[in-house]
């Protein structure tokens, strides 16, 4: 096992399949020469050369569009769309165009497209270039999405990404690149539509996603000194969704937190709430409870921006709180 | 509280069929010695043929109410979808807009699929999940029909990008209206294509109105795509769409030149739709004598008298248009017997392994 940052695995996870695929190739703004400006696709123009990893032109829409039209002739492509914010001036592409293909064709096309994007906050970009816009691409039928928390995850979940034959949405959080983790030394492929339990626990389940995963742990541990043993789980792919890993923990625990970085209003956690309400509600000892963004753009001031975004502190006094 | 009417109204702006009419150009007799085979010529009749024989009858079982939705019919705008269908290769790659019927047939997919497919039934060319707005028929290189304008200049980059890529000589051709050309998508297109040097050609179907309203009264050039060519250092290309054979000497040119790597090619086609927008548009925002003007420069009997100036005999084209009157008639009988699609279909092709599952 080698120690890795998160913004090294997603270079990795992309250089592991594009050796496996002479096919695959990626496009997108200062992806090749400037290697990105996260430097998450550092050393893939030298490795693979102009013809696989391009410089595009600002032309979001003719980015998705070169990735779609490529890839339901045969070729597979990694599309990065520099932030998550930015998907909104191509949305067309991808709510109407990769995500209805195959539906509308009757399977006559399909889009192996993986859309490469850094979402999230922390970084006091202010509203236009902190969203968690995961929900966005939930909600539409054809798409598939994933957000990993951990190095080993980017690169197993960005290889089942890049190998599934429809698009899929590949959210890369800003404020974990840094962040490093052990990755396994051999080829490393995951599955998406799969949780993952963090830390079992039996008194209540919370269930996170990319940077909630690590503040919900460190709730869990404090909550812990407190003596409320939480199970964490890292919900990694919202589509498809792993629900059976989410009403298993609920059954054994009674009790069920969100921590979603999105604005409160239809974040995915509205979504996993109603799925307990419906089929596990006697299971359930009390009421789910959503932590959010509040409802609210995010501000850039680093005092507003921590107030906003579900901090350690309000996770832990949350849970407290609703099981105190 | 002003009592004036708006501005503009008083000079007739807003009542459009008011306007001077914007009259064709009458046909190029010259174009009779042009250098194509007789072969050709009797292809590009014949698919004329069964693309307007096709619209008419579709029009009339949307006037009976057999279908459902909307429809955009490519009544007198012919000679474009067949000049260019004429020639392309058949390995080569069709993007068309929701007005998509006669790119979908010029390319050669069954009438009973495409008519079916109108009428919502399981024989149609998606099983009725696509419907006149969405025709597709990958195996006849027609990759789709796409009903929101702009993004699929930008999908016909990335198929002439594989086409690149995979070292085949395969080139893609986009057709669009005039509208298109105001969208944002269609600059990210022509950029992104003129730099990378794709094998792709955009084709402005231009029939002066976008959608309901004059395109010269939203355009800030007099000839939407022609006149903006120089932007993307392309050659400024303006052809007459209703003359097939004008359409074909071009569309045969800029494909060569994008076979040979010579890179992408904007042209405008001028033609002129005889009906509306749509099924629900009877188009009356139009002058009538610029109407009539236009019908008399119908592409097809135009293209009928051209022939018989070139020595085909009147006998060998009724008989083709006869032929295709029976294939419509064919077509239209088997589509009507047709059954709905399983309500299975509802769920099907969500995702490529055929499924809709977003959860376990």
């Amino acid at each position: 096992m080698a120690e890795l940052s998160y913004r090294d695995a997603v270079a990795a996870g992309i250089a592991q399949e594009m050796r496996r695929d002479p096919r695959l190739v990626m496009l997108g703004e200062d992806i090749a020469g400037a290697g990105g400006v996260f430097k998450t696709t550092v050393g893939l123009l030298d490795e693979f050369g102009a013809d696989r990893v391009r410089d595009t032109p600002i032309s979001e829409q003719a980015i998705l569009g070169a990735a779609m039209g490529a890839a339901m002739t045969g070729i597979p492509v990694i599309a990065e769309i520099m932030f998550s914010d930015f998907l909104a001036v191509c949305f067309d592409l991808l709510a109407n165009e990769m995500a209805k293909a195959s539906y509308m064709t009757a399977g006559q096309v399909t889009v192996p497209v993986v859309v490469r994007t850094a979402n999230g906050g922390g970084s006091r970009f202010g509203a236009q270039h902190s969203q968690s816009v995961e929900n966005w691409t939930m909600m539409i039928p054809g798409l598939k999405v994933v957000a990993p928390s951990t190095p080993a995850d980017v690169i197993g979940l960005m290889a089942a990404a890049i190998r599934d034959p429809d698009p899929v949405v590949f959210f890369e959080h800003k404020s974990l690149f840094a962040v490093k983790g052990e990755v396994p030394d051999a080829e490393h492929v995951d599955r998406l539509g799969t949780a993952v339990v963090r830390r079992p626990g039996t008194d209540c389940t919370i269930a996170a996603l990319a940077l909630m995963v690590p503040r919900a742990l460190e709730a869990a541990e404090r909550l812990a000194a407190d003596g409320i043993d939480a199970e964490v789980i890292d919900v990694r792919s919202l589509v498809p969704l792993d629900t059976s890993t989410i009403l298993g923990s609920v059954a054994k625990t009674g009790r069920l937190f969100t921590v979603e970085e999105n604005p409160r209003l239809c974040g995915w956690g509205a979504e996993v709430a109603s799925i307990v309400a419906d089929e596990a509600f006697w299971d359930l000892d009390g009421p789910v409870v959503r932590i959010t963004t509040p409802h609210v753009p995010l501000p850039a001031a680093e005092a507003l921006e921590d107030l906003a975004i579900p901090s350690v502190d309000r996770i832990a006094a949350t849970v407290a709180g609703s099981l105190g | 509280m002003s009592t004036e009417a708006p501005p503009g109204r008083d000079e007739g702006l807003f009542d459009y069929a008011a306007r001077p009419p914007r009259l064709p150009d009458p046909i190029d007799d010259r174009l009779d010695e042009a250098e194509i085979p007789r072969e050709v010529r009797l292809g590009l009749y014949r698919t004329q043929q069964v693309l307007r024989q096709f619209e008419k009858r579709a029009y009339d079982l949307f006037m009976q109410n057999l279908v459902k939705g909307t429809s955009h019919l490519s009544l007198g705008m012919e000679a474009v979808a067949a000049g260019f269908a004429g020639a392309m290769r058949p390995d080569d790659y069709t993007f068309a807009t929701y007005r998509g019927h006669a790119h979908t047939l010029a390319r050669g997919a069954a009438m009973e699929a495409v008519m079916a497919e109108l009428l919502g039934k399981e024989n149609g060319l998606l099983g009725g999940k696509g419907g006149s707005m969405h025709l597709t028929s990958v195996e006849h290189g027609m990759m789709g029909s796409y009903a929101i304008i702009g993004a699929h200049l930008c999908i016909a980059n990335g198929a002439a990008w594989s086409a690149q890529m995979r070292g085949t000589d395969q080139v893609a051709v986009c057709f669009f209206g005039d509208g298109t050309t105001n969208i944002g998508a269609f600059h990210e297109a022509l950029n992104m294509a003129a730099v990378w040097e794709l094998p792709v050609v955009f084709v402005c179907e231009n029939n002066l109105y976008m959608e309901y309203t004059p395109i010269d009264l939203t355009t800030s050039v007099p000839h939407p795509a022609a006149d903006r060519a120089a932007a993307y250092g392309l050659e400024r290309i303006l052809i007459d769409g209703n003359d097939a054979d004008a359409v074909y000497l071009t569309a045969s040119r800029v494909i060569q030149r994008a076979r040979s790597g010579g890179g992408p090619s904007l042209v405008e086609a001028v033609t002129y739709r005889h009906g509306g927008h749509s099924r629900a548009d009877p188009g009356k925002y139009r002058p009538a004598d610029e109407v009539e003007a236009w019908l008399e420069r119908d592409p097809i009997p135009a293209y009928h008298r051209r022939m018989l100036r070139v020595g085909v005999d009147e006998g060998e084209l009724v008989e083709i248009s006869r032929d295709v009157a029976q294939a419509v008639d064919e077509a239209t009988e088997a589509a009507k017997a047709g059954v709905p699609p399983h309500p299975d279909a509802v769920y099907a092709d969500v995702w490529a392994d055929g499924g809709w599952e977003w959860r376990n």
